[in-house]
């Protein structure tokens, strides 16, 4: 057991700061359960989101010492004996109190994207996929919704503005996904660049750099997805085609879904 | 803000409301919704986190995919054989025959399995299953199902927003919202009322809702965290139990809590967190400080017949299954977690106090990192352990409650009129022991149907509308029991009882119990209970931790006695349920379900009930031999004559 030094930030949406605490601190532990200790023994009403504390849920997104993390997957030993453990609201989304951030913007860009769209000539148990053409998206599909990359993304992170145009890396990830699902008959590239903003992504990596899962979400995602709309661009055959009407139409943004978030 | 003094209200009207957004819950609000019912559906979590997310293994479905001759019948046989055939039998076939179709629509609604040659789902053996029978993703198979079902609640808000111009329209998911009161009318004949709805906070600016609908679905899982040592998340404190206790429903079978065997042990901060039966299912084996693989010396009489006698036989299963018997390693989970315990306790345990599971020597490397990806990555992280390279050390862990709600197998209606329950807070299916892979697709079986149950209560009810004042005085009540805690000035610390609470069923409750132990654990049970009538927390209702913890903690000791007081009453060993004063499992013992109730003040009280025959179609199933280890004489088929 050792005594550490924690600056963790309290206060609310209107505004707050970084509070000292010295803590024990025993071996093998992560920060989230400093956290935790904290609550217990000195501040019970230091408010934190988690859930599993497995890396599964990716509900403890936050920063620490500046850096984008799950709470329940940073072991106290990465950091140096003396270091302060600084630890913060992940800054692109408003704060509710202390650590926790009001991240509905997420869940209302996921409700833009159009869904999976079998065949409707099939049904439940008529799809034969094999294992090496599901693979790509089942990387996609790893994500844990912590929103660390969209939390570090700086069209959204240093400019509050792009929001509404601009989906951030996780769900034009999941465009991606459903490009690539063997089963799947939409057209998701002409809305990735006109609604979701693939064309702000400058491919600077951060997402993938903060990423908890590994995921390889600029090389394998977005910069394969920018590829596919530019291909359905430039594409003659298609050009052609969408002039005589006999290609499939693009698929629009679902009706209804951009609209200002619900009260509560 | 809202202070804490003046209680600001927001009610909802609904048809159908589902407390709980893990698997269960997502599936019954999509059965619910589908019937054109407006449904809502509450999480104490964000959308897509319930503790569905953390299974791992896979989904049990007699699919045949990998071996043809897997069906129905063999499935729900292994069920009754996992849980000592103390299972509800209508809910272990319902499951058996059902399952299969509810993960190929899983599949149509976009989820990505693991697949076979033939570009059919995958699927791998498990704990207890006669043939490789779990459809899964590598190791995140929970993660898959609950972002399926997710997506599948968000595809139906699309189309309500195209036709009806609102997603929120017919199906409504509340966020951080947690309820801490049932509704139901007052009855005058001592039976219980009728659900009303249901009253509770968000957690995130501390205002209250209240949920008036006819039906309530609960599908609030488990009852872990309870306990010191578990896998469960900090959601599961028994809210579904304890809300359906006061409302007047009886939960049965709560003597039997599982504990998963393979939990880490090391380092102490993560004690308890699940390592997928998955490593022992791709041919991971356990060993003791000696390196004997000491599962053979605990082959139980009832399996002797299905199970290895010696390391090449078991070997050899991996590739010839038909010419194998299986390696005892893959005994049901209650079989094996007793075994760990027993080899830790007489001194041949690991340095951390578990045994070793020991994959490393078993697959290539590269074999390891693509079908154990989230173990690999979990050791590596948090124990800094390479298990492509060297073994892990794992002991047992509170996983799950075979207990809950007493409902009704076809429409999983509970006694309450208007209450639904599915998933893990139901009871019956799993009877004393639950088969690892039987519990996502129990979700999926039986969310389903407590949804279509719900609808078809609200199509066929009769009796006049509740009077106003019945559900006035309720939320009342139930506004002035949430703000106690804020009001309190100087109280008990609720982190203190729950730490002393979770001490007091690891110890006295656990895994190996005895009477008197027991007997100690209740009366500490009612002082936690006096101490948790004077819990205070600090602060104001903003996102406030130490509140909604004083909040759960009644629903965790309420739970914890009738956890408590079933053990103490069944006198014998079965299943999730091992008395070291009552070793032997007795027949007798078989037919007995024991069903809690709960008084006024949170009193329970006890009352035995018959366990339902299993038909005779289905009882030919098994051989007369074998039967004859579980059921008393004058329940035994009679012989054949020759």
């Amino acid at each position: 057991m050792s005594e550490r030094k924690f600056r963790v930030w309290r206060g609310s949406g209107e505004g707050g700061g970084l509070t000292d605490y010295t803590v024990d601190v025993h071996e093998g532990e992560v920060v989230l359960d400093v956290l935790h200790r904290l609550q217990a023994t000195q501040a019970p009403d230091l408010a934190v989101r988690w859930n599993c504390k497995a890396g599964k849920c990716g509900s403890c997104s936050v920063e620490i010492n500046g850096r984008p993390r799950l709470s329940c997957m940073t072991r106290m030993s990465v950091f140096e004996p003396d270091e302060v453990v600084t630890v913060t609201p992940m800054r692109t989304f408003p704060v509710v109190r202390d650590l926790v951030c009001d991240v509905s913007f997420n869940y209302r860009k996921a409700r833009e994207i159009p869904s999976f769209t079998p065949d409707p000539n099939t049904g439940p148990g008529d799809f034969r996929m094999r294992q090496e053409d599901v693979e790509r998206s089942q990387e996609f599909r790893k994500c844990i919704e912590c929103f660390l990359c969209n939390n570090v993304c700086h069209v959204i992170r240093d400019h509050e503005e792009n929001m509404e145009h601009f989906s951030g890396p996780r769900f034009l990830m999941r465009v991606a996904e459903l490009e690539m699902h063997p089963e799947d008959t939409a057209d998701r590239r002409k809305i990735a660049q006109d609604e979701f903003g693939m064309g702000y992504c400058n491919i600077t990596k951060c997402c993938t750099e903060v990423c908890p899962e590994g995921i390889h979400i600029t090389d394998n995602a977005l910069i394969p997805l920018k590829e596919r709309v530019v291909d359905r661009k430039y594409d003659p055959l298609v050009w052609l085609g969408s002039k005589i009407g006999v290609r499939p139409k693009d698929t629009p943004i679902v009706p209804n879904t951009r609209r200002p978030a619900d009260e509560g | 803000m809202p202070s804490t003094t003046e209680p600001d209200i927001t009610r909802y009207r609904y048809d159908v409301v589902v407390i709980g957004a893990g698997g269960a819950g997502l599936r019954a609000a999509i059965a619910a919704r589908e019937q054109g019912k407006r449904t809502a559906v509450i999480s104490k979590s964000l959308f897509g986190k319930a503790h569905t997310v953390m299974a791992e293994g896979g989904a049990a479905a007699a699919l045949g995919n990998a071996n043809p001759s897997d069906d129905w019948r063999t499935h729900f046989r292994d069920t009754l054989r996992g849980g000592k055939f103390l299972n509800d039998p209508r809910m272990a076939e319902l499951h058996a025959r059902e399952a299969p179709e509810r993960i190929l629509e899983l599949e149509y609604w976009g989820a990505l399995f693991d697949r076979t040659k033939d570009g059919l789902i995958s699927q791998r053996n498990f704990g207890g299953h006669e043939y490789p029978r779990l459809a899964h993703v590598g190791d995140r198979t929970g993660l898959e199902m609950i972002r399926t079902l997710q997506q599948r609640i968000v595809a139906l808000q699309q189309q309500d927003a195209a036709e009806l111009g609102d997603p929120d329209a017919r199906l409504r998911v509340f966020a951080e919202t947690a309820v801490t009161r049932l509704l139901t009318e007052e009855s005058a004949d001592g039976r219980p009322g009728r659900i009303l709805g249901a009253f509770g906070y968000r957690r995130v600016d501390g205002g209250f809702v209240v949920f008036e609908a006819p039906a309530v679905v609960l599908a609030t899982g488990g009852i872990g965290k309870a306990f010191r040592t578990t896998s469960n998340s900090w959601e599961y404190t028994g809210d579904g139990h304890a809300l359906a206790l006061r409302a007047g429903a009886s939960l049965i079978n709560m003597e039997f809590v599982q504990f998963h065997p393979t939990g880490m042990v090391w380092p102490p901060s993560v004690k308890g967190i699940l390592v997928t039966e998955s490593v022992r299912g791709d041919g991971g084996v356990l060993r003791n400080s000696e390196g004997t693989r000491f599962m053979f010396d605990y082959v139980p009489d009832v399996f002797r017949s299905q199970y290895a006698e010696t390391e090449e036989e078991a070997d050899g299963w991996y590739d010839d299954p038909s010419g194998h018997r299986r390696p005892p390693e893959l005994l049901p989970r209650d079989e094996v977690a007793r075994a760990i315990n027993n080899e830790v306790k007489e001194g041949r345990g690991s340095p951390h106090g578990g045994v070793f599971l020991d994959v490393s020597s078993r697959l290539p490397a590269e074999e390891i990192r693509r079908r154990l990806p989230s173990m690999h990555h979990q050791f590596k992280e948090l124990a800094d352990v390479d298990i492509t390279a060297e073994p892990m050390e794992v002991g047992p862990t509170c996983h799950y409650v075979m207990g809950g709600v007493r409902v009704d197998a076809d429409t999983a209606a509970s006694d309450v009129p208007g209450l639904f329950a599915a998933g893990e807070v139901a009871g019956g299916m799993h009877g004393s022991n639950r088969l690892g892979g039987n519990s996502l697709s129990d979700l999926l079986v039986f969310g389903r149907r407590a949804g279509l149950g719900a609808c078809g209560y609200l199509d066929s009810r009769d009796g006049p509308e509740p009077p106003r004042a019945a559900v006035d005085g309720a939320v009342e009540r139930a506004v002035a029991e949430a703000l106690y805690p804020l009001r309190q000035g100087d109280g008990v610390n609720p982190y203190d009882v729950h730490g002393q609470l979770q001490d007091t069923m690891n110890d006295l409750v656990g895994i190996i119990r005895r009477g008197p132990e027991m007997e100690r654990a209740l009366e500490r049970l009612d002082e936690l209970e006096e101490r948790s009538r004077l819990l205070c927390a600090p602060g104001d209702r903003v996102y406030n931790p130490g509140w909604h913890l004083a909040l759960a903690l009644p629903n965790m000791v309420l739970v914890s006695r009738a956890i408590a007081t079933a053990a103490l009453e069944r006198t014998e060993s079965r299943g999730g349920h091992t008395r070291d004063d009552h070793p032997d499992m007795s027949p007798e013992w078989r037919r007995v379900n024991l069903a809690v109730r709960a008084d006024g003040d949170d009193q329970v009280v006890l009352t035995r009930r018959p366990v339902a025959d299993v038909p005779p179609e289905l009882l030919a199933l098994f051989e007369r031999d074998e039967l004859a280890k579980y059921l008393t004489e004058e329940e035994l088929p009679e012989e054949e004559r020759s």
